[in-house]
């Protein structure tokens, strides 16, 4: 019998998400005897493959490439877990927000500036109008908040999960 | 002699004096019902509706705080479609202004943020407003960032009932509304501000904060000090 497959996704965050994981320490290696890691920053598969069963989502939506990804995971995925605040509330990403594209590209790459004042546009993908969390875009399962989420939390979501329980994600909250 | 009221609350049997109000008597007995403008010490406002109850006989919500207790009384203080409602008051709370827990400073000191983790709500259904909010800097001491403020209006009461300066005060309207200090003129040079930062010290959120605190770092550990100061006022009629 197969391993569940098991992905990562890091959107726009600061990979903290993905660093308290890790911070499950040997908790780590009993979660992916269970379960296959199929896709993420922590493993080198280029393409997000097919007929995944569980994805952790960190990041909001920022870019229209992050709109792209998030559209074709969540095609690809059974259960989308939003994971971490930025991915659930948009959180330090979203701060733009009430600025706007317009300005805050201005600000940051020519009104700073005293080099080469140009704003990029050719290799990096366009800035969504507004940074927004993942289930303003596609439904969203299971929702993790916390900046990051503890270790602990990661641990007993992802045990549930692979059991087949519904994740108990009491303890959980914003910031922290 | 004070009158004593039995009633009931989530069918417990329970007592209090006639003046008692529902919120009273239930945190006497271990009831906890969710408040973030109440505090012990100043004058009870109803403003953030989190501590709505069902009282058997009325077919609306009523406020524990603002609702002294009767004789006989039937109060459901904890219902699913309680727990709907407070969880919504709370999002709403979240979505109409700027509240990014992960950069405050009062990030884990926070009684927004407690009551979210208490009635476990992991998300907001409501897109967020994202207003262009302001941040008075201008004050010595303090600083306010409009951004998480929730209206509460304990500082206004703070300031008025224990220090007896009103220095803040509300205006504007709706989305619009905000605390101010001295009639909308900056924090810094107000004349009757008398920096005892007794409003810091009530501020359920990060919004109200001393300055030079890091990140998580606004601790308010000295709450309780209210009553006392009430106390203090009343014996020197104030």
């Amino acid at each position: 019998m197969s391993l569940p497959r098991v992905a990562t996704v890091w959107l726009d965050g600061c990979s903290g998400c993905h660093m308290s994981l890790v911070d499950m320490d040997e908790r780590i290696l009993d979660i992916f005897s269970r379960a296959d890691l199929v896709y993420g920053p922590l493993v080198d598969f280029k393409e997000f493959p097919e007929d995944v069963d569980v994805c952790l989502v960190e990041g909001a939506v920022s870019s229209e490439e992050d709109l792209h990804k998030i559209r074709m995971v969540r095609e690809r995925t059974k259960t989308l877990v939003s994971f971490g605040d930025c991915a659930v509330t948009s959180n330090v990403p979203g701060m733009r927000n009430p600025i706007g594209v317009g300005p805050l590209l201005d600000r940051a790459y020519l009104e700073n500036v005293t080099l080469n004042p140009g704003i990029p546009s050719d290799i990096v993908p366009k800035l969504l109008p507004i940074s927004t969390p993942v289930h303003r875009v596609v439904k969203v399962d299971v929702f993790l908040p916390g900046c990051p989420p503890s270790a602990d939390l990661i641990f007993t979501m992802l045990d549930d999960l692979l059991a087949g329980r519904v994740p108990d994600v009491a303890g959980s909250r914003f910031g922290r | 002699m004070t009158t004593v009221y039995t009633l009931r609350i989530d069918g417990r049997d329970v007592a209090g004096s006639e003046d008692a109000t529902v919120l009273d008597v239930a945190r006497e007995n271990g009831i906890d019902i969710p408040t973030l403008c109440h505090l012990d010490g100043i004058t009870d406002r109803g403003a953030c509706r989190l501590c709505m109850v069902e009282i058997t006989g009325s077919n609306k919500l009523t406020p524990a705080c603002m609702t002294k207790i009767v004789e006989g009384m039937e109060v459901t203080a904890h219902s699913d479609r309680l727990l709907e409602y407070r969880r919504a008051i709370t999002e709403m709370l979240f979505v109409e202004r700027n509240h990014i827990c992960a950069v405050c400073v009062a990030n884990n000191h926070c009684e927004l943020q407690d009551t979210a983790e208490e009635l476990g709500l992991t998300h907001f259904d409501l897109p967020r407003i994202s207003p262009k909010v302001d941040i008075d800097a201008s004050h010595r001491l303090f600083s306010i960032d409009h951004n998480r403020c929730i209206l509460c209006l304990r500082c206004v009461r703070v300031c008025d009932e224990i220090e007896g300066a009103h220095t803040w005060d509300i205006m504007h309207r709706g989305l619009d509304t905000r605390v101010q200090t001295d009639m909308g003129i900056p924090w810094g040079e107000s004349t009757t501000c008398t920096s005892c930062g007794k409003c810091v010290q009530v501020c359920p959120t990060g919004a109200l904060f001393e300055k030079g605190r890091a990140v998580a770092r606004g601790s308010k550990t000295r709450r309780p000090f209210l009553p006392w100061m009430k106390v203090v006022a009343e014996e020197r009629g104030l």
